[in-house]
């Protein structure tokens, strides 16, 4: 039988980096292929080669035993490959059956369409409906209409990037429904992936690369998490080192009854949340953004203020105090969005460690101390390993796991007494992401406190002594770090009820 | 019905209409993403370009066809500043503002006295001689018609029709409408040339049928006025005809009150319009929840299409 997608001696170089160095794999039909890799292993150049958008230096890419040369991504439309983007290419203030009609030549006749989509959907049991504006809906149903999209076009190679990064456990499982129903029906999907325990999942071939090269054909139902995690990261995962720390004998943080306002339209209002943070304790809010997760975050940096009762840092009110008072008063705040809100993009690192740097030294007398903020951006990008053009890079120039390091690193070095942090490892590879949970625990031993916003279950587990979940503007009671299984905190994010979450096969 | 209603009412649509040909367009032009400032340089230009038309015998509806004609060309210089040198859509949108009164001013130079025949009213034949309804409704020229028209076909056009749809999303998030095969730039360009047609129709309305004169500086700021109108409105055309129709009744209103002598400052009756539109547009603007659906996202920013 001849193989849906072959690839032989693909390799392509940029100016300084070879991004595909020979990668040769084979796709079948109705096969669920894993490329797994770390950041940067040639994952993403891997997938445009195939879509079309860019061209190999060297080798070959046979589609049904047909040679493809020089195709473009509307020329592999055709030929049905389709392919998902991590960052949803959705039309937010359009309805969904807009949405569909965009991707769909021909004329617009909504009704029909609308009709269309309820029966794909069905068919493959998505909840998508036709008629909600975009804008409303939550991440796994944004997924879920993304891949509606595609399967509207008859897809016979799908291809999906890093497809779970924003989606709950019970998303995720819903999704993995779905697409091991698509590829029932004969379509091959190409599954990107970093994520171990959803290739061993899902996927029935995975191909594993490393700084561009492939490092592994398996069958991930057959090979451990270990195995896997050799081929991808080129040695032994680090566990994080927990040592036993006593909590300090009075709160550091405390929210008192907190009821923020909603954020924005699809904001949420806070439920009446109390909370006591110790030093020497990681504590973790874990839940699906949009649940009140922006409402809490800015009422703890200071973005949105309370009644100054309602958040306490140590004994002293601080609900009415802007975000630099706040800091003074030793709070260090790491938000979400790296790019915007904590860090300047157009500004130098050396500029943006002045922008939270300023109470500690590096601001005298209303002047900056521009050699002091220097050395400080120096000692960061060495001691977290940033990989930066010195500290005079434009914050903008850095790789999202790498601004996040320097983010993080430039924190830490305020020795701060509470850090509060928000998805501190978004889009930060597996090697790195261990690193910057490895700094959380330090820091809580050296007998800070910090509280740590993360879709993530996994790694709320791995570094936190407690685990409480915000779901809907609520905070649920605090699970212990050895009671906490995904199962639980999963339960807990969908309001009580068990969704049917798989653990994967050892 | 008195005479003075009805003369009130039929001067209101009268006032209205190149307020409300003008902000239609630029509705279209902002709905693509791109903000033109230069609405009342663009009607400045069709006015003076469509009356030196009709002044030299052209005939009236060359004329409006040369106004409409004048202002797509000023847009389509304002979309190859903007969306080929990426041009600040501000900067040059105020440039254009200026560049308009300057051009036409040169253009109209040794016209300023000489009236023509203004724009006749459509002869709806019995319809014309109905009672009440007859004066009321049915003695207007085509470009007030045209003008009340363009409100439900620019709605249906944007909210119904295929490429209405296209525009709305490539003004809302250019790179994935790229990404789907759209061309960005060219739908964009289309709509600025959309906006400069319809200003500078709403130009020539004024020269060639409000006023039938021509005058330096004419629109009077009006251009602004449907710029404003279009944001107030929520980019919405029903509510673009609500505040036509304010802007137009207010004027009308001080007008009379003007010839009635009110113990006013003529001066405070002639601005009582533009604060009166200004203050109900954006009372009625306060929602937020229900704009953020309307309002278009990537408005005045520049697109580029990578690779």
């Amino acid at each position: 039988m001849t193989a849906r997608l072959q690839l032989a001696g693909v390799s392509k170089a940029y100016p300084g980096v070879v991004a595909n160095d020979d990668i040769s794999l084979s796709v079948a039909g109705g096969e669920i292929h894993a490329i797994l890799g770390e950041n940067g292993a040639g994952k993403s150049t891997l997938m445009k080669i195939i879509y079309g958008v860019t061209t190999p230096d060297a080798g070959e890419i046979r589609y049904d035993g047909k040679l493809l040369e020089a195709h473009s991504p509307g020329q592999s439309r055709a030929l049905g490959i389709e392919m998902v983007y991590q960052h949803f290419s959705l039309f937010e203030t359009v309805s969904v059956a807009e949405n569909v009609a965009l991707c769909l030549e021909g004329r617009l006749d909504l009704p029909a369409l609308r009709l269309r989509i309820r029966e794909t959907a069905a068919r493959y049991g998505l909840a998508v409906d036709p008629d909600r504006i975009v804008m409303d809906l939550s991440m796994g149903e944004r997924q879920q209409l993304e891949i509606l999209r595609c399967l509207m076009r008859d897809p016979r190679l799908l291809i999906l990037d890093e497809p779970t990064s924003v989606l709950s456990p019970q998303a995720v499982e819903q999704l993995f429904t779905v697409l091991r129903r698509i590829a029932a029906e004969g379509c091959s999907i190409i599954y990107i992936s970093h994520k171990l325990d959803e290739v061993r999942a899902l996927c029935h071939a995975a191909t594993v690369l490393r700084g561009g090269r492939v490092t592994g054909e398996v069958d991930p139902r057959q090979a451990t998490s270990h195995e896997l995690a050799v081929m991808m990261v080129g040695s032994d995962l680090p566990i994080p080192e927990r040592p036993a720390s006593t909590p300090s004998a009075t709160p550091r943080l405390s929210l008192r009854g907190l009821s923020g306002r909603p954020l924005g339209l699809a904001g949420r209002r806070l439920q009446d949340i109390s909370l006591d943070l110790f030093g020497g304790e990681v504590v973790g809010i874990a839940g699906i953004s949009g649940n009140g997760q922006s409402e809490l975050a800015a009422c703890l940096s200071g973005e949105a203020l309370c009644p100054a009762g309602q958040v306490l840092l140590g004994e002293t009110p601080v609900g009415q105090m802007r975000p630099d008072a706040r800091r003074r008063a030793g709070l260090a705040y790491v938000p979400e969005e790296r790019l915007g809100r904590g860090a300047v993009p157009g500004q130098s690192l050396t500029a943006n460690t002045v922008l939270t740097g300023y109470a500690s030294g590096l601001v005298r007398h209303g002047m900056v101390r521009f050699a002091e903020a220097r050395r400080r951006a120096s000692a960061v990008i060495e001691r977290f390993s940033v990989k930066a053009d010195g500290p005079g890079a434009l914050a903008s120039s850095l790789s999202g796991g790498n601004l996040q390091k320097f983010i993080l690193g430039r924190e830490l070095a305020l020795a701060p007494d509470v850090l509060v942090v928000a998805q501190p490892t978004w889009g930060v590879d597996v090697g790195a992401a261990a690193f910057i949970r490895q700094r959380l625990i330090d820091l809580s031993r050296d007998g800070a406190a910090v509280l740590v916003f993360s879709e993530e279950l996994d790694e709320l587990i791995e570094i936190c002594d407690r685990i409480h979940v915000l779901s809907e503007g609520q905070l649920s009671e605090a699970v212990p770090r050895e009671e906490a299984t995904k199962d639980r905190l999963g339960a807990l994010m969908t309001g009580g009820e068990l969704g049917p979450v798989a653990e994967p096969a050892e | 019905m008195s005479e003075l209603a009805i003369s009130i009412f039929t001067g209101t649509l009268i006032a209205a209409t190149p307020l409300l040909l003008a902000a239609l367009g630029e509705l279209v032009v902002e709905k693509s993403g791109v903000l033109n400032l230069g609405i009342e340089g663009m009607m400045l230009i069709g006015a003076a370009a469509g009356f030196l038309v009709a002044v030299q015998g052209g005939g009236l509806l060359p004329a409006f066809a040369v106004a409409a004609l004048a202002g797509a060309v000023a847009a389509a210089l304002f979309g190859v500043l903007t969306l080929l040198f990426l041009t600040n859509q501000y900067a040059a949108g105020l440039a254009l503002a200026i560049f308009g009164s300057g051009v036409s001013a040169t253009l109209g130079v040794g016209f300023g006295s000489q009236p023509i025949e203004a724009l006749a009213p459509l002869n709806l034949g019995p319809l014309a001689d109905l009672p009440l309804l007859g004066p009321l409704l049915f003695r207007f020229d085509i470009m007030v018609y045209l003008g009340l028209a363009l409100v439900p076909v620019t709605w249906w056009w944007l909210n119904r029709s295929r490429a209405g749809l296209v525009l709305r999303v490539v003004g809302e998030a250019p790179g994935n409408a790229h990404a789907l095969g759209y061309n960005v730039l060219r739908i964009r360009f289309l709509a600025i040339l959309w906006g400069g047609a319809l200003a500078g129709l709403a130009g020539g309305y004024l020269s060639l049928a409000y006023t039938a004169i021509w005058v330096e500086n004419m629109t009077a700021g009006r251009g602004w006025i449907a710029l404003s109108l279009v944001v107030f409105a929520t980019w919405r055309p029903f509510r673009v005809l609500a505040g036509a129709v304010l802007f137009g009744g207010v004027t009308i209103l001080q007008l009379h009150g003007q010839i009635l002598g009110l113990p006013v400052p003529s001066e405070a009756l002639s601005a009582a319009p533009y604060v009166a539109t200004i203050l109900v547009l954006v009372v009625i603007s306060q929602n937020r929840a229900r704009m953020a659906l309307d309002v278009p996202l990537s408005l005045g920013k520049p697109f580029r299409a990578r690779d």
